[in-house]
């Protein structure tokens, strides 16, 4: 089952009538509707392509966010081999926002740590809609720490609304867990790399995504604050959230040219949930090029590198 | 996931309110509402003398009486690109940028300056509150990288007052970029084994606390100081539970562990005198009011030269 978005309700219309001239050729052998059907399908593609061709910030944000978008434990499953979970922060818990462990890309042992959305209502309530408590950040630092040790290249999947605003996180320190977490990141003398899958919110990602290279989804959104946050903090107003998230710049568009994102992963026509598996397959063909980029490079350029990239950083501004 | 709570702003109206009517000799304390003579308020460092409340001081007065002699030489901070979002909302960026100038008669919302306290050489960053609720964006982690750079290459310690609403939405994304380049700058003093200690003042939240905030290698808080990442609103209107008193305040986030001190504003330069000696195993100091030091010392306008401790 399809799960539309409110701006492609139009393209809903087109694909269902498609599909519901099928089901009826089925129960009824006689009616030939292929031509019919077909012609649909043209239609449904022409629209998909007029739609995403000139996909606003917002729009972005719900593609960014669909319910279908694969997420982390998809990436995971697929891109890579031999994957070992590895749980907890040895301190209070196991938070199951985060997900990480070894993993093999191609042969190489590697380190992966992402959040996890979920998938349904049970998933979503267990990872807790991928919005980590410090617990998930300090063991994001226990596998970075690992990794390093063991000369292991690190990638983090970037998938969340944010820290989570509850009040256990604050009392056991996220504001902390995220500050040690960006700096574990930035002290790596293993190659860091991240890509932003979905929703990169805050500093919930900024303790994921302090990298080396950062490659970000084409539909993805990247922002200091949600576009209903600012919304309703500048606007007073948290309907205006289409304003706000053409004016926050998240798209991987405008961050490529601020120089936030280093390169920008191509989705399918129509987003990644519309083909899940060459949406994968273009990230993996992409972790593996940027993992090749670091050969030779050892622990001091590496970190010397990435710390420089971030003083750089802002240093041109968008153009009007 | 939603940095700036909306107490932000009630409070930057009474700031400025009082701000518009120089003529007035009396400040009423917003916690028990005492009269206080304005001399006597800022001999006592903004802090009531009747409930001991602490309200906002600027870095200007703050390094007055934090210094040697009430002496310091500001240190240059690299300006950012103005506006380099273009963003718009309601009111356009560079304007609001040009009131909060005006209201507070400072560049941008933090200050950086080279000094001595108890004869203890010493480079201190201060956060201004009162200039867009200190909000982050690039401006404040040039001058945290600026004071990292000049604490390095003169090989003292820095103590940073921290205090904002969270960060600069009018940047963006590079208003979250300097979560990463302000930890950088930590790194710098870390690796050159130099003292950072942080004084976290109210509010220090969101962003800003969840970077070079809670990285010292001393927290320090004043008393009743909102302490926290995502603001008590937001939780509540997340959890629908009421929080109980004193909920992400100095004294809870201490009981916590994640401070190291809870120290009124009226103790605290001969605190950091103390803790700084001793980290870089000087003697203990001379204490009182030091006059300012002399000849090639941080009172020079010209470019620092002073050398190590
Ligand atoms: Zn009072």
């Amino acid at each position: 089952m399809t799960h539309y978005l409110d701006f492609e309700k139009p393209l809903a219309e087109i694909e269902g009538k498609a599909e519901e001239l099928r089901t009826m050729a089925r129960q009824n052998e006689e009616m030939d509707v292929e031509a019919e059907a077909k012609a649909l399908d043209k239609k449904a593609a022409e629209l998909l392509r007029e739609l995403y061709g000139k996909l606003t910030p917002w729009r972005k944000c719900q593609v960014a966010r669909h319910p279908n978008r694969p997420h982390t434990r998809d990436y995971i499953n697929t891109i890579f081999t031999e994957y070992t979970p590895l749980a907890g922060d040895r301190n209070f818990a196991d938070d199951h926002a985060v997900m990480g462990g070894l993993a093999r890309l191609d042969d190489r042992p590697v380190m992966v740590i992402g959040h996890e959305k979920g998938d349904d209502t049970k998933s979503r309530i267990a990872r807790n809609f991928g919005m980590a408590r410090p617990e998930g950040y300090r063991k994001a630092i226990r596998l970075m720490a690992m990794a390093d040790k063991f000369n292991l290249p690190v990638i983090t999947l970037v998938d969340t609304p944010g820290a989570y605003p509850g009040k256990g996180a604050e009392e056991r320190g996220q504001s902390e867990a995220i500050a040690r977490s960006t700096e574990a990141c930035l002290g790596l003398g293993v190659p860091l790399m991240s890509v932003i899958i979905g929703e990169g919110g805050s500093g919930g990602a900024v303790a994921f995504a302090s990298a080396s290279q950062v490659a970000m989804l084409e539909h993805s959104v990247y922002s200091v604050i949600s576009p209903e946050g600012c919304a309703s903090i500048l606007w007073k107003d948290s309907e205006k959230m289409r304003e706000a998230a053409e004016a926050l710049r998240l798209t991987a568009q405008d961050l490529k040219q601020l120089g936030v994102c280093d390169r920008i992963i191509p989705e399918p026509m129509g987003g990644a949930h519309r083909d899940r598996d060459a949406t994968i397959d273009a990230v993996k063909r992409t972790l593996v090029d940027m993992l090749d980029s670091f050969d030779g490079k050892d622990a001091d350029t590496l970190r010397a590198e990435r710390r420089r990239k971030f003083l750089d950083m802002g240093s041109v501004g968008l153009a009007a | 996931m939603n940095w700036i709570s909306n107490y932000v702003r009630p409070r930057i109206n009474s700031i400025f309110s009082r701000r518009e009517v120089p003529e007035n000799l009396w400040t009423k304390c917003d916690e028990c509402g005492t009269m206080l003579f304005h001399r006597e308020l800022s001999d006592n460092l903004n802090v009531c003398t009747s409930c001991d409340h602490h309200m906002p001081i600027s870095p200007r007065a703050r390094f007055a009486t934090l210094f040697d002699g009430g002496t310091f030489a500001t240190v240059d901070v690299p300006e950012p690109v103005e506006d380099p979002l273009k963003f718009r909302d309601q009111k356009r960026y560079p304007d609001r940028m040009k009131t909060a100038q005006r209201a507070t008669g400072e560049k941008e919302a933090m200050l950086v300056a080279t000094g001595e306290i108890g004869r203890t050489p010493i480079v201190a960053a201060c956060q201004d509150f009162s200039f867009m609720a200190g909000s982050m964006g690039m401006y404040v982690g040039n001058a945290i990288i600026a004071a990292a750079e000049k604490a390095v290459e003169l090989n003292r310690p820095l103590i940073l007052f921290s205090a904002a609403g969270g960060a600069r939405m009018q940047e963006g994304i590079l208003s979250l970029m300097q979560m990463p380049r302000t930890t950088v700058a930590v790194q710098m003093l870390k690796e050159a084994g130099l003292p950072y200690i942080v004084v976290l003042t109210h509010p220090t939240t969101g962003g800003v606390t969840a970077s070079y905030a809670m990285l010292g290698d001393v927290h320090i808080a004043e008393p009743n100081a909102l302490i926290c990442f995502a603001g008590p609103r937001v939780i509540e209107q997340t959890i629908r539970e009421k929080l109980p008193e004193g909920f992400q305040r100095a004294e809870y986030l201490l009981d916590h562990g994640m401070l190291d001190r809870v120290t009124p504003r009226t103790e605290l330069r001969d605190e950091l005198i103390t803790i700084t000696r001793m980290l870089l195993g000087l003697p203990p100091a001379i204490m009182g009011d030091l006059p300012a030091p002399d000849a090639t010392d941080d009172a020079a306008p010209s470019d620092d030269t002073a050398p190590a401790a």
